[in-house]
């Protein structure tokens, strides 16, 4: 009972990204990836992507405190993490990624400021939310990866 | 697999096996595929390795270019396809991609999150055989394995059409089940690749026709001779008769050194054009100096890098640096700019580097733009000198892929597109020729191909000592043209010669690999075919090792027969770079026995492989030739030059494609005429 009951709430919260526009279509393609070999390689993947991530955030946080802003570096870096991203699902940040490149190839420092900022939350948010499902999806012991929320 | 058996038995079991396993053997061989993913991305490249692993395919990864680099040239035939992203920290994608084609002419599949028109137009004209766009789906990966199949078959196909046409038909037939029956059979590239060399062989020692002469193998000792011995001629009066003579080496014929002599000249051709071609970049290098020349060819990947990091050696210190790596006297003081070239190559660095010495040196002679005419495209003369003054950097073929980097893809595109056989682009070679065009075209590209070769070869001996990898020899073959005939028009053969040795160099790593990844399907070239059995006898005098040509590769020359494919002037430069390398020929070996092979194979006529590679080589060194011996008037470049160099390279590609007819009558220094160049 509990453990349908914990099934079902991780699928909700899955659901709940899915259609929210967190994640996309790649998160489920890593699901897939996932089986007896490799139970949790959706969450150690997500683990790498936070590694890596954050040494770009700090990269790019870093870049922009520069003046004048070095635009074309800012536009490499974020392309990474546009790619890291993408390869994830984070649907949310990779949209502000392509909003924050657009902005550096306007050349448009306050824009890319106000991206990056908002980037951060998306970030932050989809992290928190994240954690949650796989504290979740653990708890409730293996079930979930088949699950297509579309 | 039953090598012994009877080739003959093998052909026709593996012939029937063909056309009975039909599904079958699709069904089994995309499984185990060895694969090489490249990405400094730590999660994508996790991604991507179970994707693959899910595809069951053997993935091996890096997150380094320049460890990917190393891997693939200690393992020449380790891989069957590389996938690798664009933007890296070390090294642009591009650029490896580069030295993949030239050095082991792999498949190379790029990738990346960006998914503009720009980006993905660079990955073709660099010679990709595939882009993906990142987020990368299993999906996309579950048919990679059609690139190594694709190529595989193209190089049969380009073996068969350089040679007779009677060798022609059975050979790509045969290879082609060969290599399906073998992977159904056997689950590996490595056999189907051995088993098709080896039928073809077969076929091919009945027929005396172009593939089944033994080949030479052009060992790093004996093309040290023979680079001696041009040194000692002059490039523009050595003729393969006196060189034979020269070298004294019993058992070599006049046409084994005609057609290693052309590759040699195409090389050097292709040095310049590279170095030209950087220049270029920079815009300000067409410098009348021949003796850039001469840079290139002491590619020895340690001189190189001093140079690199001179950035402006002064072409005499090139020059010099190129006759202590070639061993020769410096003639060409010129030579700064090849160097440079490479060195950029060794240390993948931005091929501005290159450019800016290039400039300077290079392309002082108009024959640099020769260079281009190397590169075998339709284009017209006049295209020729467009490009060639556009480009003004030798990598003609780089210049004009360049085009649009530096001057204007257009012309590169024009080659391509003028040329009906279309191959130079890459149409049967691949993602060889491509690779060529394109490195020769992109200041980066190209001189990372060019520079690549010799780069690559200096980079690539990984393994062996003073990193003389192939591109050390290389960079000798190039410096002999600039040191002995001080025209530019030595220069211009660097790029021509590069372009077929781009594809070869590639293949170079190939042709170790080749048997394994199949890549290289060796079986086009019997001539070429370092490895191949049939010429033990050959391959026993110059036949060091293999030590894999010029990485150090473990692999065996034998397993390489595919590698031969590559077009001639891999075997060349190969040849070329190993030789110098190493010295000890132990890589040289199997560069020297490819080049000789090649030699072998354009006289033979029927080299289909050879011939076909060879033929470029051959027809560029003799358009070189001519070139050379124009006047230096470096002024000249002009057009005289380039046509010769157009005609030449794109005949020299097209044959490649087409399997060029023999190469005979251009074995003669004067009668190094494209005549035998079906443009």
């Amino acid at each position: 009972m509990d453990k349908i009951h914990s099934h079902r709430q991780v699928a909700a919260i899955k659901h709940s990204l899915f259609d929210q526009g967190y994640l996309d279509e790649q998160f489920i393609q890593l699901e897939e990836l996932q089986d007896d070999a490799n139970p949790n390689f959706v969450e150690e993947i997500v683990t790498l992507y936070y590694r890596d991530s954050s040494r770009l955030i700090s990269n790019l946080d870093h870049t922009l405190e520069r003046n004048p802003l070095d635009f074309n570096k800012l536009d490499t870096l974020m392309h990474q993490f546009k790619g890291s991203s993408s390869s994830i699902g984070a649907k949310r940040v990779k949209a502000e990624c392509t909003l924050f490149r657009e902005y550096c190839r306007a050349r448009n420092g306050e824009g890319c400021r106000r991206s990056f900022q908002q980037m951060k939350k998306e970030y932050a948010t989809l992290r928190k939310k994240l954690e949650t499902y796989f504290q979740l999806a653990r708890q409730a012991g293996p079930l979930e990866t088949a699950y297509r929320p579309k | 697999m039953n090598l012994s058996n009877g080739k003959g038995s093998v052909s026709t079991v593996t012939t029937s096996a063909v056309m009975k396993s039909g599904d079958a053997v699709s069904d089994q061989f995309p499984a185990g595929l060895r694969v090489l993913v490249v990405d400094d991305d730590p999660t994508c490249l996790m991604i991507l390795e179970k994707m693959l692993l899910t595809c069951l395919y053997e993935v091996t990864k890096c997150n380094r270019a320049e460890t990917a680099l190393s891997l693939l040239r200690e393992n020449k035939n380790g891989f069957d396809i590389v996938i690798s992203d664009v933007h890296m920290p070390d090294m642009d994608g591009f650029k490896l991609l580069e030295h993949i084609g030239l050095e082991m002419d792999l498949p190379v599949i790029m990738m990346s999150a960006d998914d503009g028109k720009s980006v993905v137009m660079k990955g073709v004209t660099h010679g990709a055989c595939d882009y993906l766009i990142k987020p990368v789906r299993i999906e996309a990966l579950k048919n990679i394995w059609q690139h190594v199949v694709r190529k595989k078959k193209n190089e049969w196909k380009d073996a068969e059409q350089s040679g007779s046409a009677e060798e022609g038909d059975r050979q790509p037939k045969a290879s082609d089940e060969a290599d399906y029956s073998s992977s159904a059979n056997e689950g590996s590239w490595r056999n189907s690749k051995k088993r098709r060399d080896e039928e073809e062989e077969a076929e091919d020692r009945d027929d005396t026709s172009t593939l089944k002469k033994p080949r030479v193998v052009w060992s790093v000792e004996l093309h040290q001779q023979f680079v001696a011995a041009v040194d000692q001629l002059g490039i523009d009066k050595a003729v393969p008769k006196k060189i034979l003579e020269l070298m004294n080496v019993p058992g070599l014929t006049r046409e084994n050194v005609a057609s290693h002599l052309q590759k040699y000249r195409l090389y050097l051709r292709r040095l310049s054009g590279v170095s030209q071609h950087q220049n270029n970049l920079n815009n300000s290098f067409l410098g009348p100096q021949e003796a850039t020349f001469g840079t290139i060819s002491s590619i020895n990947g340690i001189d190189l890098q001093t140079l690199a990091v001179a950035g402006q050696l002064p072409a005499q210190s090139l020059a010099t640096l190129q006759a202590a790596g070639l061993g020769r006297s410096t003639t060409k003081a010129g030579v700064p700019m090849p160097l440079m070239d490479q060195r950029n190559l060794f240390s993948f660095e931005n091929p501005r580097l290159r450019f800016g010495e290039g400039q300077q040196q290079h392309l002082s002679s108009s024959k640099p733009m020769n260079l281009l005419h190397g590169i075998p495209t339709n284009m017209e003369p006049k295209q020729l000198a467009n490009l060639h003054q556009s480009s003004q950097s030798i990598g003609s073929l780089n210049m004009r892929v360049n085009a649009s980097a530096t001057q204007g893809n257009p012309l590169l595109m024009q080659m391509a597109q003028s040329q009906p056989r279309g191959q130079m682009l890459s149409e049967n070679t691949g993602p060889r020729v491509p690779r060529l065009p394109s490195s020769l075209g992109q200041p980066t590209v190209s001189n990372g191909i060019s520079n690549g070769l010799l780069g690559r070869n200096g980079i690539a001996g990984n393994n062996r000592g003073p990193a003389y990898n192939p591109v050390p020899p290389r960079s000798s073959m190039m410096s002999f043209p600039m040191n002995q005939s001080s025209d530019a028009s030595v220069n211009n053969s660097f790029p021509l010669g590069s372009t077929p040795g781009i594809s070869s160099i590639t293949t170079k790593g190939s042709f170790q690999e080749e048997v394994t990844s199949g890549i290289k399907g060796s079986g086009g070239f019997p001539s070429y075919d370092i490895f191949n059995e049939l010429h033990h006898q050959k391959s026993h005098e110059w036949e060091i090792t293999n030590p894999g040509l010029t990485y150090n590769a473990s692999h065996h020359a034998n397993p390489l027969h595919g590698n031969i494919d590559v077009a001639p002037s891999v075997l060349v430069h190969q040849g070329f770079s190993s030789t110098q390398q190493t010295g000890q020929g132990r890589d040289a070996t199997l560069i020297g026995k490819a080049m000789f092979s090649v030699g072998e194979g354009l006289e033979q006529d029927n080299l289909q492989n050879a011939g076909q590679n060879l033929n470029p080589l051959l027809v560029d060194n003799s358009i070189r030739i001519k070139a050379e011996r124009i006047p230096d008037a470096s002024s000249q470049t002009n057009l005289f030059p380039d046509h010769y160099g157009q005609e030449d390279l794109m005949s020299a590609l097209l044959k490649q494609q087409e399997g060029m007819g023999p190469a005979e009558s251009e074995f003669e220094f004067d009668a190094y005429s494209l005549d035998n160049i079906p443009v």
